[in-house]
């Protein structure tokens, strides 16, 4: 063990050293890690955020989109109600033409079927006359027997 | 141990534990500084002072290079060890910790430098000793532990006042009855003056223990067996790796016990 001035000149290097890192060190090192640690705490707290805004816009999006979803159902069952509406009406329609159509073809027929029967009524009085004067062999009045005839061709 | 002739261990080993002193002065002498250990601290010291000084010089708070992330994390170690023990403005007690840590933890790392590598070195110089080791030095260890304990008595009276340290030198810890008051003051300058020294013996103790177990080991070297050479490379490696946690150990107690020191001279009783 020889103590010497050694001892004193690192005392006073050793002090040195402590004035040093107290000054030029120690300072800026912790400002730096303190800062930091705001920052990303700061960080860290934004992240929170904005997870918690993506969720709630997720849901919000899911909400919209089953609502969107609904109403396009809707559209389509409207739609589709319209088209049977208007497939009902166009059957009513037609079936409406087509009955008058053939109430009208039967009035037609009806009534070609009544002047056949009247012209063949004519010819048949016509015939009839011809064949009675044919048969009393004299010309029969076509005038005085007309009451006769024409009631011969209402029997027919 | 080159260019002296051959005088065995013992020798060996003397030429190793002896200090670079000035060569205009007596050995033992007040003025016989010695240079290696002073040289060394100093270059050490210097290497700390700039290490964390340029990376806390540009230190940001954005996302930190490698250099300053490593000067962080080292404060921040020191930090939370001041922390824990020390409730109260940490700008002097933070900065002597790191300090008394990053300088400590080098100088004791000398010791993993071969043993003869730096004496090889200087003896080209023409400097015939070199001790390497400067907390293997028992000036230097005390130097710092003096220097805690000129700080422990600063901060016991700047927390407590001169009356109010006077008053528990002499009351605590029996009480304040006047008979007491001598043992009660006798007790504390036992137990303040056993802070520094206990602090400065057993960080040289070790260091100087681990150099001479390192010495030994070379002593191996040269025993002129190959088998004691192979038991030597061996043991110098084993002890080296285990000197590893015995020098970070040792920076750690001594900056722990230089927080504690001071924090008690904070603490009223």
């Amino acid at each position: 063990m020889d103590f010497n001035a050694t001892l004193i000149g690192e005392m006073l290097s050793f002090a040195i050293l402590i004035w040093f890192c107290v000054h030029f060190i120690w300072p800026h090192l912790t400002k730096a890690i303190e800062d930091r640690q705001v920052k990303i705490a700061e960080g860290l707290n934004a992240a929170e955020r904005a997870h918690a805004e993506l969720r709630e816009a997720d849901t919000k999006v899911a909400a919209e989109i089953k609502v969107a979803r609904q109403q396009a159902t809707e559209i389509i069952d409207k739609a589709q109600q319209q088209a049977n509406q208007i497939i009902e009406k166009a059957r009513a329609e037609a079936v409406v033409e087509i009955n008058r159509l053939k109430a009208s073809a039967q009035d037609d027929i009806a009534s070609m079927a009544q002047r056949a029967r009247d012209q063949l009524r004519e010819q048949v009085g016509a015939l009839a006359v011809q064949g009675a004067s044919k048969i009393v062999q004299r010309e029969v009045d076509a005038s005085t027997h007309k009451a006769l005839l024409d009631q011969l061709a209402a029997e027919i | 141990m080159a260019g002296e002739p051959q005088g065995g261990l013992t020798e060996y080993i003397q030429h190793h534990l002896t200090h670079l002193i000035p060569m205009n002065v007596e050995k033992g002498a007040f003025w016989a500084v010695h240079i290696d250990s002073v040289s060394v601290s100093l270059a050490l010291g210097v290497v700390f002072c700039l290490l964390f000084w340029l990376k806390a010089r540009k230190a940001t708070a954005g996302v930190p290079g490698r250099g300053q992330a490593f000067v962080e994390i080292v404060l921040e170690f020191v930090d939370g060890q001041v922390k824990d023990v020390f409730h109260g403005d940490r700008r002097v007690l933070g900065p002597l910790a790191l300090t008394v840590f990053v300088w400590v933890l080098l100088m004791n790392a000398m010791d993993l430098l071969p043993v003869d590598l730096l004496p090889l070195i200087t003896e080209k110089f023409g400097l015939g000793h070199f001790r390497s080791v400067p907390t293997a030095d028992i000036n230097m260890t005390f130097a710092m532990s003096l220097t805690v304990f000129v700080l422990i008595i600063f901060y016991s009276f700047k927390a407590k006042g001169f009356g109010g340290y006077m008053h528990e030198l002499f009351t605590a810890p029996f009480g304040a009855n006047p008979l007491l008051w001598i043992p009660n003051f006798l007790l504390n300058v036992v137990e303040l003056l056993s802070k520094p020294v206990s602090l400065a013996m057993r960080l040289f103790g070790n260091m100087y223990a681990g150099e001479l177990v390192f010495m030994l080991i070379a002593g191996l070297f040269s025993a002129g067996s190959w088998v004691l050479y192979g038991m030597g490379i061996i043991g110098y490696t084993v002890w080296g790796i285990f000197h590893i946690l015995i020098i970070g150990i040792q920076a750690f107690i001594f900056m722990v016990l230089t927080i504690v020191y001071i924090s008690m001279a904070h603490d009223h009783h």
